[in-house]
């Protein structure tokens, strides 16, 4: 005799059709190789963005956008709320650690070639999780309106005005006029509550419907015999939730013990202060962009740079395209230089950019 | 037909997008051009030190020289328009974004910087440093 499910699933049954539901679940499975240890950063960064919704609307309590308001209130935040300045400090860290979290599972789909077909979309909803988590952090950034958040958003800005014919007129959609103003805080504002959020759920949605459907990756050589799978329902929950806790604690001790700093009132007629340094994942580009001399070959140096970082940024996303051996499942070895070859570029110039 | 509803669908799309558009573009401010300034007491300009001044929407630097001699730059770098400071180590306006060069002329000489900054007028009335756009 089977046991009777208890009431509030009885409740819920009565009401909605979940047993395909219960069914898919109990049935889902997530193959156990030495690479599994990188399934779970796609669940660390589900975690950290869930972080990030909820100590962003707890922020939003208080924040106020405006030439006068924005720095005061989160000054204000930090200083008179009561855990004002932990809560602060958690959405910081856990921006930070979220975008670390997204690259690690990014690299780490790169490189057991998970993107390959049939997982082609899911590769390039990723991506654009990823460009759209570079848009939260660079909007979130100017939002308590300090002087590093002023100059690093007017440097952002017009590196997009560089791009010829568009950029111009995408610099101006940003900033909401020619400069940098409170106009700008208002519609970086609106991008980071309003239009990012829903785009990213949108996405997400989407990412996360293609992994169920299709299940997790397997290795492309990976001897019949050999094959082992771990029900995912509980035991790969159970492994996710700890590590969840683990994160958790993570973001915790940093919040705790390296509170986000607020910095100096944005002035937009000072000086722009030595050390002007942008967010560390833009660093790469930042530092890339000062090798290129001021003209080559007759055209500013900066553009060349921007074009190639574009360009590259598109080969990473087509790289389900430019895998020739995609269709075969067969190893190519190229795709692992290149992708050792960006990581390696990342590393070296970030740690100089850090400098 | 199939080609009829298609253009609607089309047209349809561009009377949604079009407006959504035409309202993110900011409209101009009626803010009055400015054409000089004065930018500070001719006594509290020390020889070989710069101020920071706005000049109308932007911001604009005035150097005095080691030799006393007053010029004024648009302040805005013109790499990637930071706010360029005098550094009075150097005797050079300085970008500490890029570590951006200009001599005490506006001309580029290091870093970064394509063009040399836009210079401005300066005259001394009574105690006003008056500067205006050449």
């Amino acid at each position: 005799m089977s046991a009777r499910p208890p009431g509030p699933i009885r409740w819920i049954r009565e009401r909605l059709n979940i047993d395909p539901l219960i069914e898919f679940a109990s049935h889902k499975q997530v193959p156990e190789w030495r690479g599994s240890f990188w399934y779970y950063f796609g669940g660390v960064s589900l975690f950290l963005f869930i972080v990030q919704v909820a100590s962003g609307i707890l922020l939003l309590m208080y924040y106020q956008p405006g030439e006068k308001t924005a720095y005061e209130s989160v000054r204000f935040i930090v200083v008179k709320v009561k855990f004002g300045w932990l809560v602060r400090s958690i959405h910081s860290w856990a921006a930070n650690l979220f975008i670390l979290s997204v690259f690690i599972h990014m690299f780490s789909v790169y490189f057991t070639k998970a993107f390959r077909r049939p997982r082609e979309l899911t590769w390039y909803s990723g991506f654009l999780l990823l460009a759209l988590a570079f848009g939260f952090g660079f909007s979130g950034y100017l939002l308590p309106w300090n002087t590093l958040a002023y100059f690093a958003t007017k440097v952002g800005t017009t590196i997009v005005a560089v791009l010829p014919v568009v950029g111009g007129p995408i610099m101006e959609l940003l900033r909401a006029g020619k400069d940098v103003t409170t106009a700008t805080l208002t519609r970086f504002y609106g991008l980071h509550v309003a239009i990012l959020p829903a785009a990213f759920t949108l996405i997400l949605g989407l990412h996360m419907m293609l992994i169920q459907t299709q299940g997790m990756h397997e290795p492309d050589t990976w001897p019949e015999g050999k094959r082992r799978y771990m029900p995912f329902f509980p035991n790969f929950i159970l492994r996710d939730l700890l590590l969840w806790l683990i994160v958790l604690n993570i973001l915790a001790i940093l919040a705790v013990w390296f509170p986000w700093e607020l910095g100096s009132k944005a002035d937009p007629f000072g000086a722009a202060p030595q050390g002007i340094k942008p967010e560390w994942y833009f660093l790469f580009m930042y530092q890339g962009l000062k090798y290129f001399p001021a003209k080559l070959a007759g055209v500013d140096g900066e553009i060349v740079g921007i074009v190639l970082f574009g360009l590259a940024g598109l080969l990473w996303f087509l790289v389900p395209v430019w895998d020739a051996r995609t269709p075969r499942g067969a190893r190519n070895r190229f795709v692992n230089y290149v992708g050792v070859t960006v990581v390696l570029f990342i590393i070296v110039m970030t740690t100089l950019g850090l400098r | 037909m199939n080609k009829l509803l298609g253009l609607a669908t089309f047209a349809w799309l561009g009377s949604v997008v079009y407006p959504v558009l035409e309202y993110l573009k900011t409209p101009p401010q009626s803010e009055a051009d400015v054409t000089s300034v004065v930018a500070a007491k001719i006594q509290n300009v020390k020889p070989n030190s710069g101020l920071v001044f706005r000049f109308g929407r932007e911001p604009a630097i005035l150097v005095s020289g080691p030799d006393g001699k007053l010029r004024a730059f648009s302040a805005t770098c013109t790499h990637l328009q930071c706010t360029v400071q005098y550094r009075t180590d150097l005797q050079r306006i300085y970008c500490a974004c890029h570590n951006g060069m200009y001599d005490l002329n506006g001309r580029n000489i290091a870093g970064p910087p394509p063009r040399p900054l836009t210079e401005f007028q300066v005259t001394v009335k009574g105690d006003d440093v008056v500067v205006s756009r050449a």
